[in-house]
């Protein structure tokens, strides 16, 4: 185990010990014990600059199941090292914040920092294994660990509904991701991601490379919220707000975003791909700027926000996927579109980050969320303020912060896309920049609302719970880090471009070559009018927003996502216990009906299609008069039975069948048999007696069986299969009995006359042992309902 | 010659049996049947003990033994039901 493995498993190693630190040292919170960890790991991931910088990977090996080829392969490259530094730059920012947002005397902290270990630990595992079945259980873990965040607070209704939407989504994806890294093993017999690339050209000819990519991108989108499955993020704002900043914006939302760059260098050459993640991604962007405009918690807004900013980076991934067919070096515009992808997964990171950390300082502080209780806040939270409107700023897109230059980038690589003339992108990627540049409007409107809403107008303070003041110095530690980021960013780019961005980049595309250069002014282009275009938009839109409110109102309740996904979880639910409830219904006799019925089925059609029917009259003895008789006996006896009138008359009847069935063995040679078989027949006969006996009085029915024509099919189906298969049973001998062997060694070897004894307690004596355990068991049982009866009698 | 004579006697009471037969089947009442069951026992006796000279073996002639006692015994337990409703009577309680 190197070092690097250490680094990814010792948040989950170091797990094990928060219970004992909360326990023993309950006057300091727990979360300081915490702190050092991420800070630690992020070091350690800076270390790995240097090497990704120079195109390498750093890759280590742990073997686990060697023989399936699943080994813990750690590997650092440009994007995976992208995603740590993420992780843990982040993590530990919303550690340092949850230590002030958590009362250590109201929350129950061990629990809280279990999971979110498990939950960062996870998350670096799943971005820097290298074996897709590793990634897909550390996957896996994220979504588990996310489901315990979210239901941190597991006795509000609203946290399990939203802790169970969210399992049931993400999971759903990772089972499908799954499929597809079974699809893509199927394809390639590797689970190494770096093997696997190289054989991207190979993998396209193959037939499973649809449902492969298929499968990975339902594994994607539901992860990283995409339309249609971006449902489960809004109501995952039940969990704490540090969990909201960490994992529903910065890294476990990303997670999908991080599949999809780590697969483009497979799937990419694929028209099917950049169709299916540019407009998804592209649908999901307007949809979630739209939605969340009409949201009133503050969260809720950011929930919408992260959808639709996910989108944006998706959509930007599935275009600059057309960068792979132009592969003329000094072209290489194309690439921007994924540059900007890389470089707004970074900026939206840094300031969704604070504007969650903002939100629950807002919460922590007047004990209200919602933006029409809020308002003028300005001067009772200065700072928080500030920062607000940096991330805000930032989020809409207005210069000088870092959203501005990752939003000319997306505009840039929207427009571009026109010039493309491959997979009809000439024709329909109009639609890109226009829905593009809608949906930053609407960007541009919630992100004011999310500030103006919350900061300026009127003080309400009747509605508040608290008086407001500024939030405690270390709770905004964090979010003034991030804001900080955000302008350094904003103002000097170029410090991201070389040393991460050009790395990923060289990951998500590999033969590409890039020169990163993020500059702040483009001169005037198109995409500077579209920018300003937005501002002017948005502006007006956002104060006639009272006035073009009520179109949200049109949209039917009936036709949202939500109501369709808890209709479809009752509905199945409902369907599932309805259709139980048609077969299973209880009765012996339907199961039997079933049963018999499958017997016939199975047995006609293999023989029909088997074509197995054979009748040979070689190997028949001749029948004897005795033999004729005894049937007639038999079958007369046996037909009586079903007329009989009463139950006494069917228990003699039954008997005297028993007793001819005795007859015949005596018929066929075989006195052992007919001796046994005429002491059980009395036997039993008698035991029928004795149930006859204890019948309930009431019910005793004396009538004739009732007919019914199911039954009479199916006894009739049953009779004539079992005849059929006897019968070419018999025509299909194909070898001698070994019965010669027995009767020849009977007295040489086992010291008997009797051939049947002999066999049953000598040459086959084990069958004998169990058939005596079953009857001991049968005793005992029988011992046993009748005296346990008893007793329970006798106690009532 | 013992062949045939044999063969007529096993006839006679396979004609016997099925005679028999129809009375377990027809009734009318429940002594009807029992009676019944107990001849065919015996009946079956006379049959084994034929097809043991047939099959020229004394292999069965156990079980002749058997279905002796086992129609008492069957006939006696019939008689009992239908005279007590009981077959083992309990111990009395007091």
């Amino acid at each position: 185990m190197s070092l690097l493995h250490l680094a990814i498993v010792s948040p989950l190693l170091f797990a094990i010990f928060i219970p004992f630190f909360y326990k023993y040292f309950r006057q300091i919170h727990t979360g300081w014990f915490l702190l050092p960890l991420p800070i630690l790991l992020f070091s350690y991931f800076i270390s790995y600059l240097p090497e990704t910088k120079a195109n390498g990977a750093v890759s280590r090996t742990l073997s686990w199941i060697p023989s399936f080829g699943i080994n813990f392969t750690a590997r650092v490259d440009g994007l995976g090292l992208l995603f740590a530094l993420l992780i843990t730059g982040i993590g530990s920012l919303v550690v340092l914040y949850s230590i002030y947002y958590l009362s250590k005397e109201k929350e129950k902290l061990n629990t809280f920092y279990v999971y979110l270990l498990l939950f960062m630990g996870a998350m670096l595992g799943v971005v820097l294994s290298d074996n897709l079945i590793v990634m897909y259980a550390f996957w896996e873990l994220t979504s588990f660990s996310s489901f315990l965040l979210i239901g941190y607070w597991y006795h509000r209704e609203k946290s399990r509904y939203g802790a169970q939407k969210s399992m049931m989504i993400t999971v759903l994806g990772g089972l499908a991701m799954l499929g597809g890294i079974i699809l893509l093993y199927l394809m390639t017999g590797t689970f190494s991601i770096s093997e696997i690339v190289p054989m991207a050209s190979e993998i396209m000819e193959k037939p499973y490379f649809v449902p492969a990519l298929l499968c990975f991108l339902l594994g994607a989108f539901t992860k990283s919220a995409q339309f249609p499955f971006h449902i489960w993020l809004p109501d995952a704002m039940e969990a704490p707000t540090p969990v909201s900043a960490y994992l529903h914006s910065a890294t476990m939302v990303k997670a999908g975003i991080y599949l999809v760059a780590r697969m483009s260098p497979v799937f990419a050459e694929s028209g099917i791909w950049l169709w299916l993640v540019a407009s998804f991604g592209i649908v999901t962007l307007f949809w979630g700027s739209f939605s969340a405009v009409k949201q009133t918690d503050l969260k809720g807004i950011l929930a919408f926000s992260t959808i639709s900013q996910l989108g944006l980076i998706m959509s930007l991934l599935g275009l600059g996927a057309a960068a792979l067919h132009y592969d003329t070096v000094e072209d290489s515009f194309y690439t921007i579109a994924t540059t900007a992808a890389v470089f707004h997964l970074i900026n939206h990171a840094t300031f969704k980050g604070s504007l969650f950390m903002v939100v629950g300082i807002v919460d922590h502080e007047t004990g209200t969320r919602d933006i029409r209780k809020l308002g003028g806040l300005m001067s009772f939270m200065p700072i928080t303020f500030t920062l607000a409107l940096i991330g805000a700023f930032s989020m809409a897109g207005l210069p000088p912060f870092n959203g501005f230059l990752s939003k000319e980038m997306f505009f840039t690589g929207m427009v571009r896309i026109l010039e493309v003339d491959i997979f009809n992108l000439d024709t329909w990627g109009i639609l890109f920049p226009v829905l593009a540049w809608i949906a930053s409007v609407f960007t541009f409107i919630y992100s004011m609302v999310l500030v103006f809403k919350t900061f300026t107008g009127k003080f309400q303070p009747e509605k508040l719970d608290k008086k407001p003041h500024e939030a405690p110095f270390g709770m905004l530690i964090s979010p003034i880090i991030l804001a900080s980021l955000v302008i350094i960013i904003g103002f000097f780019p170029n410090i991201l471009s070389s040393t991460i961005i050009a790395p990923a980049l060289g990951v998500i595309m590999p033969g590409l070559v890039f020169d990163v250069h993020i500059s702040f002014w483009h001169g005037f282009t198109p995409e500077l009018f579209m920018t300003l275009g937005v501002i002017a938009f948005g502006v007006l839109l956002y104060t006639t927003l009272d006035k073009w409110r009520q179109i949200y109102d049109l949209f039917p309740e009936k036709l949202a996502l939500n109501r369709f996904y808890d209709g479809g979880i009752e509905g199945m639910q409902t369907f599932s216990s309805n259709l139980t409830r048609t077969y299973m219904n209880g009765f012996i006799r339907t199961y039997l009906v079933y049963i018999f019925t499958f017997f016939i089925l199975l047995l006609g059609t293999t023989l029909v299609w088997k074509n197995a029917f054979k009748l040979s009259t070689n190997d028949l003895s001749s029948i004897g008069f005795y033999e004729v008789l005894l049937a007639l006996i038999i079958a007369a006896a046996s037909i009586s039975i079903l007329f009989a009138k009463s139950r006494l008359t069917s228990i003699i009847l039954l008997g005297a069948v028993g007793y001819t069935v005795a007859l015949f063995f005596v018929l066929f040679r075989a006195p052992d048999l007919a001796l046994t078989q005429l002491v059980i027949e009395t036997v039993s006969v008698s035991l029928f007696l004795l149930c006859f006996y204890h019948l309930p009085k009431l019910k005793r029915d004396e009538e004739r069986i009732r007919f019914k024509a199911v039954n009479l099919a199916v006894s009739i189906g049953v009779g004539a299969i079992v005849t059929l298969i006897a019968l070419s049973a018999h025509s299909n001998k194909l070898f001698d009995s070994i019965a010669s062997y027995y009767i020849e060694n009977t007295y040489k070897e086992a010291a008997g006359k009797n051939m049947v004894n002999v066999i049953l307690v000598d040459f086959r004596g084990f069958d004998t042992m169990f058939e005596i355990c079953v009857l001991g068991i049968a005793a005992l049982g029988i011992f046993a309902m009748i005296k346990l009866r008893l007793a329970r009698r006798n106690e009532g | 010659m013992l062949e045939v004579i044999v063969q007529i006697s096993l006839l006679c009471i396979s004609i016997a049996m099925v005679g028999l037969i129809y009375r377990v089947i027809k009734g009318p009442t429940i002594p009807d049947r029992i009676v019944a069951l107990d001849a065919i026992g015996i009946n079956l006796v006379a049959v084994i003990a034929l097809v043991s000279i047939l099959l020229k073996t004394n292999a069965f002639l156990e079980i002749i033994l058997l279905i002796g006692i086992l129609a008492f015994i069957g006939t006696v337990a019939f008689s009992k039901y239908l005279e007590k409703g009981v077959i083992i009577e309990r111990d009395r309680d007091h």
